[in-house]
């Protein structure tokens, strides 16, 4: 029995409606940040194993920028939570309503 | 044989940190639950190939980002209990519904055709730093550049954000 790139494939599926469903039931900002990173990784992990399939370095390039996009987000994600919890004293998403209108 | 044995453990090992992350009450059992699916992850990465990306997934991810993510976790308090109770009726049950929705239509088309046709051509790739930096500074070398320019506009925003006051104070 050999691992197959489906099985990879289905292992980043149900990691990234893991992580899709941390996004929809916390609210606590830095969990739902984290369920991003989660389904990021979700992401790569398929991509490296298609690019294994398929012969091609072009799915662990993929991998690469995605990860200094991650790397981007999560800095200025993380200086804004930050910011808020100056002001604010909170990192809960419900507690955060100025823009409702 | 080896890969499949590798599989079965860190597949499940994987699975059990995404879970940890998302239903852990303590913020810094969701970082550490995050960090053991990264490093599985990594594992991954290597039984296919990927060597330049695993050690790539472990300095940056494992490394850099979750410990920016506990330090932050550390700075804002880790003692405030979170209000679980949902606000929205029927929020939960309509999200899992997709959600399972999501992860059928997912696992259906993995089964049936996941390539977009392209040919299998050449060698089994090998994921050296070589190959990698090669192919990055040949053929992507424009998108190469251009997550310079990111990093950058993510430098100077986070300076911005962390000179920022307000002006009544």
């Amino acid at each position: 029995m050999t691992v197959t790139p489906g099985w990879y494939m289905a292992l980043a599926a149900v990691l990234f409606v893991i992580g899709a469903s941390g996004i929809l039931v916390r609210r606590n900002a830095l969990v739902m940040f984290m369920s991003v990173e989660l389904m990021l990784n979700a992401v790569n992990l398929s991509f490296v194993a298609a690019g294994r399939e398929l012969n091609t370095l072009d799915g662990q390039i993929s991998v690469f920028f995605v990860m200094v996009v991650a790397a981007a987000e999560v800095v200025v994600g993380l200086a804004i939570i930050v910011t808020i919890f100056r002001r604010r004293a909170t990192a809960s998403v419900d507690e955060l309503s100025e823009l409702k209108g | 044989m080896v890969e499949l044995v590798l599989f079965i453990i860190f597949g499940a090992a994987s699975v059990a940190g995404a879970v940890t992350t998302v239903w852990a009450r303590n913020p810094v059992y969701s970082a550490l639950g995050l960090m053991l699916t990264m490093f599985s992850i990594a594992v991954f990465y290597v039984s296919s190939a990927g060597h330049f990306v695993a050690a790539v997934q472990v300095i940056v991810y494992a490394g850099a980002v979750m410990t920016l993510f506990l330090f932050v976790i550390m700075f804002i308090g880790v003692d405030k209990v979170e209000d679980r109770r949902e606000t929205l009726p029927l929020q939960r049950p309509l999200a899992m519904g997709l959600l399972g929705l999501l992860a059928a239509g997912v696992l259906v088309a993995g089964r049936e055709a996941w390539s977009t046709g392209r040919v299998r051509v050449g060698d089994p790739v090998n994921g050296t730093a070589e190959a990698i930096g090669e192919r990055l500074f040949d053929e992507w070398l424009l998108p190469f550049e251009v997550t310079a320019l990111l990093l950058i506009i993510a430098a100077a925003g986070t300076i911005a954000l962390a000179f920022y006051r307000r002006e009544d104070r």
